[in-house]
């Protein structure tokens, strides 16, 4: 073999053909009828429950439990999809550690919540692998709805309208639509392309026209929109990404880590994919796990993530903190990168540790890197939007902007926790805010 | 998504799932948030006559679980409504007009004489209600009265006050049947001789659920003495499922509407009571247990489980299950079937082991590194190894194909149907023609 895990640089094919596809198999792999049965049976039908409060698109998890419990996992994918129609990817990806599970009754009672988010998966999967859509559409409305982004936001939003009898034009300006769900996601997440299945499942509603490689700012522009359809919806999301603002920045082997995952998201054979032998991720959200993970999967010797804030300011939550840990990802706090160094291509950088207050305490750290990915956070991209309010579209509880006529939600739009799950519950009650006020009066 | 419509004796609600008259159909505040939650009618707690009677102060039901805590009986020595009867009368009407679309069945007990009977029935009718049901059941306190079941203990007695009922409202007359009997065709064959429209059953059964072993005393315990009260919940179930068949298989006794009630907790529990005869259910523990919202899961499941079996009403399935309730006799003792282990499923146990080989017919095999596998020379096909299994389906029978050789009897399996009444062992038996 050329190359493995000590080759110095950034090259492919470090690890046997095989440990790729342990490495990147299901995280969880989906609990079988008898597993299921034994999860569902812990659920205590709590009333007015902790755990859907807690569930940002409101799922009604006891009765889809119950629906599971009682042998009917299709009736309890209903439950599910009705309130959130990607609850398929959500049961992948959502935090539930920080979410429904952590509001479970039986995490205070024993420390070990009923596993909603397997179950959730269990039951989507059994209805969606039928190729069953569970919703029929409406009458036609005669109305036309123009959402920009195939992202999470952007398609619960155009599922919903679409089920009111709307029509819908979805923009995205990439080639594939999903948005991070297809692009962004952690592959061991979302295996065997569920993202791309599970748009398809969706558009069986009916009613919704895909526009791929068309960009609201490029082909398209918000005047444009309003003028030709009868509401607009935004949710593109956050295409820009912070800079380092450290000296040495544009040196080869530095990148955003958006684009490191988005390329190992679209890779046909992960085995083609370089990777450094010495990584080093700075950030400390999901981003940053997932690339920091992602290069260790991909055959990386050494890989520190380094997040400038104290652990407890981490976004990323303690499971994912673990779970890179367990994936031998070396975890460094309260260290600002302030150089790097190299001759052309990046050999170190160097980081000074801070205090509490970001002050540097004249301790240092100088790591070996021959990659660098930069996970600081995402922006908002895009000229002549609505009034913003810290860096996004402001919008109000159901998603309208300072525009009328256009609603925005999921990552782009202000409130909420930058999610898939709220992304679909935003895209969710923004449609129903717009089927109000087209058929009011 | 099935129609769920349900006529019973001419009563019509959105489903066939009632609440049993008890708690959950005490008072208007719990029946408008049990109609709001979905539910298909209910029958009034049971009314008296006034003074109303007085309820313990002190715990009034005694429990039975499962693992985790689950509940799976219930016992109580509850009497009936235990406020005014015109209160009561009040509420019904407000409620019935505010639902029309529910079904209000009012449950009556009074003093078996018609006098009373006479009396009540037209305040009743003025509610507006669906139909009334009468309470020949309860086995605690008001059976001391001379009540409850202390009347559905006598067929005489029912058949009287049916029939005074009857010819006095032109409403359904339901008459409810207490279990604590020994042929529960005896009490329903007297209430359709006295003209019931139908039965419903059953009401709880005489229990003690547990012993206090520092009071020495019955629970639920009341400043140290305790009383048998009535058991219901899951744990009936099966008791409650052989009555109704009983009573559907009965020749005697066909084309008595039946109203299921006992142990329902489930779409699929319901869905088994209507299979063996019942036009529709009641249920009580299971809303006790896990408040009104469970109706959903019900709707839901008995839905798709129509949809499954392409049937458009749910009378397709009441009664489909009757025919194929037999008695032992007419069983096909050419049947044969062996246990099967699915090594695939198996998680090695050994309960299946210890079962068959303590217990039963020593028919399981254990290797060395703890796979289990059925001996078919031993297995007689009991069940209890499937029985004792914590896997879901990892042990089948498998029926033998006839032809084949059964390796425990050394006989070749035969093709033809053959019962006891047959059988050369059957001291009793006729030739086979
Ligand atoms: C690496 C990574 C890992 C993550 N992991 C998780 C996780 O495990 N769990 C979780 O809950 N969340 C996770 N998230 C967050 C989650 O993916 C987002 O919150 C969610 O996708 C937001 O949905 P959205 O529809 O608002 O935006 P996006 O998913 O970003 O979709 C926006 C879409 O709009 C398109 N677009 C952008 N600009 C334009 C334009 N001008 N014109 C037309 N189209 C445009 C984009 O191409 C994209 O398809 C992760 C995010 C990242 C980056
Ligand atoms: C607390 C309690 C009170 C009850 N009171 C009445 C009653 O007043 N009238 C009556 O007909 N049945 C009464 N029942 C019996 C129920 O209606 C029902 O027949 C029985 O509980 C079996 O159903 P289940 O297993 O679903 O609970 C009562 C049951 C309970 C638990
Ligand atoms: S909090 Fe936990 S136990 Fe209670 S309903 Fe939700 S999942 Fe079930
Ligand atoms: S259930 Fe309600 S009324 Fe009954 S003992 Fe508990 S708190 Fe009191
Ligand atoms: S009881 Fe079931 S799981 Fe246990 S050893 Fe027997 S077959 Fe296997």
């Amino acid at each position: 073999m050329a190359q493995d895990v000590f080759t110095p640089g950034i090259v492919p094919g470090r690890l046997e053909p095989g440990e790729y596809d342990s490495h990147f198999s299901d995280l969880h792999p989906r609990l079988d009828d008898h597993a299921a049965l034994v999860a569902a049976d812990r659920c205590y039908f709590c009333h007015d429950a902790p755990c859907i409060t807690a569930c940002p698109t409101d799922i009604d998890i006891p009765l889809f439990i119950r629906q599971i419990a009682t042998g009917t996992p299709d009736a309890a994918a209903k439950t599910i999809l009705s309130q959130n129609i990607m609850g398929g990817m959500c049961a992948r990806v959502c935090p539930t550690e920080q979410l429904c599970e952590e509001a479970c009754v039986r995490e205070k009672a024993e420390g070990k919540p009923v596993l909603i988010g397997q179950l959730q998966r269990y039951a989507t999967d059994h209805l969606q692998e039928q190729g069953i859509h569970p919703f029929v559409r409406a009458a036609s409305t005669g109305r036309k709805i123009a959402v920009v982004g195939a992202g999470p936001a952007g398609l619960s939003c155009a599922h919903r309208l679409a089920m009111h009898g709307h029509d819908v034009v979805v923009f995205d300006a990439r080639p594939r639509p999903g948005g991070l769900n297809e692009y962004g996601i952690a592959s061991y997440k979302t295996v065997e392309g569920f993202a791309a299945a599970e748009v398809d499942w969706l558009l069986q509603i009916g009613g919704i026209e895909i526009r791929t490689g068309v960009a609201l700012g490029r082909e398209e522009t918000l005047a444009g929109l309003r003028d030709q359809y009868d509401a607009v919806f935004l949710g593109m999301g956050l295409g820009g990404v912070n800079a380092l603002r450290v000296e040495g920045e544009d040196k080869d082997g530095i990148l955003d880590a958006v684009d490191f995952i988005a390329d190992l998201r679209q890779a046909g054979d992960v085995a083609t994919l370089p990777v450094g032998r010495d990584v080093v991720v700075i950030g400390g959200g999901m981003t940053a796990i997932d690339a920091a993970v992602q290069s260790k999967l991909l055959g990386a010797l050494n890989v520190t993530l380094v997040y400038r804030r104290g652990r407890d300011r981490m976004n990323a939550s303690v499971y994912e903190q673990d779970l890179a840990a367990s994936r031998g990802v070396r975890i460094v706090t309260s260290a600002m990168p302030v150089g790097v160094t190299g001759n052309g291509a990046v050999r170190e950088i160097e980081f000074s540790y801070v205090d509490a207050d970001m002050k540097p305490t004249g301790e240092t750290l100088r790591l070996a890197a021959d990659q660098v990915l930069k996970a600081i956070g995402q922006t908002l991209e895009g000229e002549g939007l609505p009034a913003l309010d810290g860096g996004k579209i402001a919008v109000d509880a159901v998603g309208r902007t300072s525009v009328d006529g256009v609603w925005a939600g999921g990552d782009c739009a202000s409130g909420g926790d930058d999610l898939t799950v709220t992304a679909v519950a935003e895209g969710r009650d923004a449609a129903m805010d717009i089927h109000a006020s087209l058929t009011a009066g | 998504m099935a129609d769920l419509k349900s006529d019973f004796v001419g009563i019509k609600s959105p489903n066939p799932f009632w609440l049993a008259s008890a708690p959950p159909t005490d008072k208007e505040y719990n029946v408008r948030r049990a109609f709001d939650a979905g539910w298909g009618g209910v029958v009034w707690k049971t009314l008296g006559l006034d003074p109303h009677v007085v309820n313990v102060n002190g715990p009034r039901y005694g429990a039975v679980y499962g693992a985790d805590r689950r509940l799976l009986g219930l016992n109580n020595i509850e009497l009936i409504t235990d406020r005014p009867l015109q209160t009561n009368l009040d509420e019904i009407k407000v409620v019935k007009r505010d639902y029309p679309d529910r079904a209000m069945v009012v449950s009556l007990m009074v003093p078996c004489e018609e006098e009373p009977w006479k009396y009540i029935l037209p305040l009743v009718e003025d509610t507006g209600a669906d139909g009334v049901e009468l309470n020949f059941g309860c086995p605690h306190g008001m059976s001391e009265r001379g009540m409850g079941s202390a009347v559905g203990q006598v067929p005489e007695y029912i058949e009287m006050v049916t029939r005074w009922v009857k010819a006095n409202t032109r409403m359904p007359v339901i008459v409810k049947l207490t279990p604590n009997i020994t042929d529960i065709r005896q009490p329903a064959g007297a209430a359709m001789r006295g003209g019931a429209d139908a039965v419903s059953l059953i009401n709880t059964i005489n229990s003690i659920t547990s012993v206090d072993l520092d009071l020495f005393a019955p629970e639920p315990t009341i400043d140290g003495k305790g009383a048998h009260g009535g058991y219901c919940g899951p744990a009936v179930k099966p008791i409650a499922l052989n009555m109704v068949a009983e009573i559907a298989r009965s020749p005697d006794l066909q084309g008595l509407p039946v109203s299921g009630i006992g142990g329902i907790t489930t779409w699929r529990d319901a869905a088994e009571f209507m299979a063996l005869g019942a036009g529709n259910v009641q249920v009580c523990t299971a809303a006790m247990t896990y408040g009104f919202k469970i109706v959903q899961e019900m709707i839901s499941g008995l839905s798709d489980y129509m949809d499954s079996k392409g049937m458009t009403s749910v009378d397709e399935i009441v009664g489909r299950a009757v025919p194929n309730v037999t008695d032992w006799n007419q069983l096909n003792l050419n049947y044969v079937a062996k246990a099967t282990i699915n090594q695939d499923l198996c998680i090695s146990c050994g309960r299946c082991f210890a079962a068959c080989e303590d217990t039963s017919h020593q028919a399981i095999a254990m290797s060395d590194d703890r796979t289990f596998t059925v001996i078919d020379d031993e297995c007689v096909a009991c069940n209890l190894c499937v029985n004792v299994c914590p896997v879901e389906d990892c042990i089948t029978m498998e029926q033998m194909a006839p032809g084949t050789t059964d390796p425990r009897t050394g006989k070749v399996v035969e093709p033809e149907y053959a019962n006891w009444t047959t059988h050369p062992n059957n001291p009793a038996a006729k030739a086979a023609e």
